[in-house]
């Protein structure tokens, strides 16, 4: 089940790293915010969580294009090195992380479960109605990326992008535009997750975007790195894995077990599941 | 003249700076960590647990520096064939993993922390440690080790081809930073006298990058001028009150966007 909220955060990482090589160290935060949206709808309009998700998509959409403007556009310009945007992200992060502590206090606020928690029988599985929506949700997203990315001009612009920058704007695509674009389109992903775990647990906090951002880039990573079906497989594997891990190893390593699997794999195979084949030489 | 919070404030920098070298480094060999804050979680438990079982001071710090390197060099294995964002995710991972550990493990006191160490770390043993670091530091760039690792971050494989043994520099860049980290991390424990798995966590090891990238990557005075500002500000803007993270958030952005190549610039090699 939280396989797919990790998928959705992982490939959003993904879509960055693929157009700018560049880690967004403020994603989780991102994630966090589409959370506390999610939750602001639906405690003030008392409207059910698909206009949650609808709301979330659309404030964390417009944030990642305000992080771009704001931290990471000037820095392509001035032609900085590549770990200065890591720097500018960290430092949006706290700016986030901060204000939200500001405004909802440090401690957990309570999620509101607007759905009826009726439990089917699959047959080998019991599901409910929680679990059935968000693993619904996350496979949507997936399947709408994919039809995004695959068929429409917007979406090959963005692939020809990844492919390679120079190149793309020299045939005439504002990259520019693709990777305001791609910025929105990826925290609108990590908006869906925040939303999703927020629904998950019933409960969020200011500080729980970290432990996201940490988990999706080891899924990034595993999946092969700006690999969007990497990522999407990664994380359904990592979201399983952890289960099985809770049941039948240790559930207090189970954070843990993330990373040790990571490690274990990228020892294997140093270029992830999914190797893109992106040079990674400096 | 250093007493009470001018003395915590100065010691607390000490302890940043350390943090600093021991990115630095591994860094001037082109090894980015984002996982110092393991190291230093590390160096922190195994001083503290000497020194409970009636270790000299000086001796515990030395054995948890070297007992920290030594798993740097565990670290740094998987690290050589592994570059750039997949180094830096790797050793986030093994960050991550030393604090999910100390968390779980309960000879060292788990979730619940670690107390009942004596207050050994002093003005005098932190700032002598933190010229020694810098010394290291300065001198790396002229010895033959200290070039090799320059050659290994501008050109890996011109520098093989030229005789430089890659596994040797990779190691010992990384088995000397997480060194230096297990030391500040020995310091850390025997002057908050209370340490959590919590308090080496993904922010720890950001502090560490962020030192480092702030300060300048190529420079010694870099790591010093990077934990200065991120130590100071937050403390001199206490003003501000609550919003005074949310300020030194800002100045990162700022920072990054008006040096993006960090505050001090790459020390010019003189080649005699």
């Amino acid at each position: 089940m939280l396989g797919g909220t990790y998928a959705l955060v992982a490939i959003g990482y993904s879509l960055i790293f693929g157009v700018l090589r560049l880690i967004h160290l403020a994603h989780g935060e991102v994630f966090m915010v589409g959370a506390y949206i999610g939750l602001e709808i639906m405690l003030l309009l008392h409207v059910g969580p698909v206009v949650a998700l609808l709301a979330a998509i659309l404030g964390t959409a417009v944030l990642g294009i305000v992080l771009e403007l704001i931290a990471f556009r000037p820095i392509r310009r001035k032609g900085g090195s590549f770990l200065a945007p890591m720097v500018s992200s960290i430092g949006a992060g706290l700016i986030l992380q901060e204000v939200f502590t500001k405004i909802f206090g440090s401690e957990q606020s309570d999620y509101p479960s607007q759905l009826a928690n009726n439990v089917y029988d699959l047959g080998f599985v019991l599901v409910s109605t929680t679990q059935l929506f968000i693993m619904g949700t996350a496979l949507v997203s997936m399947v709408v990326l994919h039809i995004f990315v695959s068929r429409t001009r917007y979406g090959i612009a963005m692939r020809a992008t990844a492919e390679n920058l120079e190149i793309a704007s020299i045939l005439g695509i504002n990259t520019d535009m693709v990777i305001m674009l791609t910025f929105a389109i990826a925290s609108a992903l990590g908006g869906v997750a925040g939303v999703l775990v927020g629904l998950a647990y019933t409960s969020v906090s200011p500080f729980m975007g970290i432990n996201m951002a940490i988990k999706g880039l080891a899924i990034m990573l595993v999946g092969g790195l700006g690999s969007m079906y990497g990522a999407m497989a990664a994380g359904l594997l990592l979201g399983v894995a952890e289960v099985l891990c809770v049941a039948y190893l240790a559930s207090s390593y189970r954070d843990a077990f993330a990373f040790g699997l990571m490690i274990i794999i990228l020892l294997v195979r140093p270029r992830g599941l999914f190797a893109t084949g992106i040079s990674v030489e400096r | 003249m250093f007493e009470g919070y001018w003395a915590s404030i100065a010691i607390f920098l000490g302890i940043n700076v350390l943090m600093g070298f021991s990115l630095y480094i591994p860094m001037t060999a082109g090894l980015i960590s984002l996982g110092q804050g393991g190291f230093m979680a590390i160096g922190a438990y195994s001083s503290s647990m000497l020194t409970k079982a009636g270790m000299p001071f000086w001796i515990a710090v030395a054995t948890a520096g070297m007992v920290t390197a030594l798993s740097g060099i565990l670290v740094g294995i998987p690290a050589i064939r592994i570059r750039g964002v997949y180094l830096i995710i790797l050793t986030l991972g093994f960050g991550e993993i030393v604090r999910v550990f100390f968390l779980n493990f309960n000879y060292t006191g788990g979730a619940g922390g670690l107390g009942g160490m004596l207050p050994y770390t002093n003005l005098a043993w932190v700032g002598s440690a933190c010229v020694a670091a810098a010394l290291v530091a300065w001198r790396l760039r002229y010895v033959r080790l200290g070039r090799a690792m320059i050659a290994v971050h501008a050109d890996e494989v011109a520098a093989e081809a030229m005789g430089v043994d890659l596994v040797r520099v990779k190691l010992t860049a990384f088995s000397l930073g997480a060194f230096i980290a297990g030391i500040a991390g020995a310091f850390f424990a025997h002057y908050a006298l209370f340490i959590d798995s919590a308090q080496f966590g993904f922010l720890r090891s950001a502090d560490a990058f962020l030192f480092v990238v702030l300060g300048g990557i190529g420079n010694p005075l870099g790591p010093v001028a990077g934990a200065a500002v991120a130590t100071l500000v937050p403390e001199v803007f206490r003003f501000l009150q609550d919003w005074r993270m949310t300020f030194f958030g800002a100045l990162l952005v700022a920072s990054a966007l008006w040096r993006p190549d960090g505050l001090i610039s790459a020390m010019r090699l003189k080649y005699r």
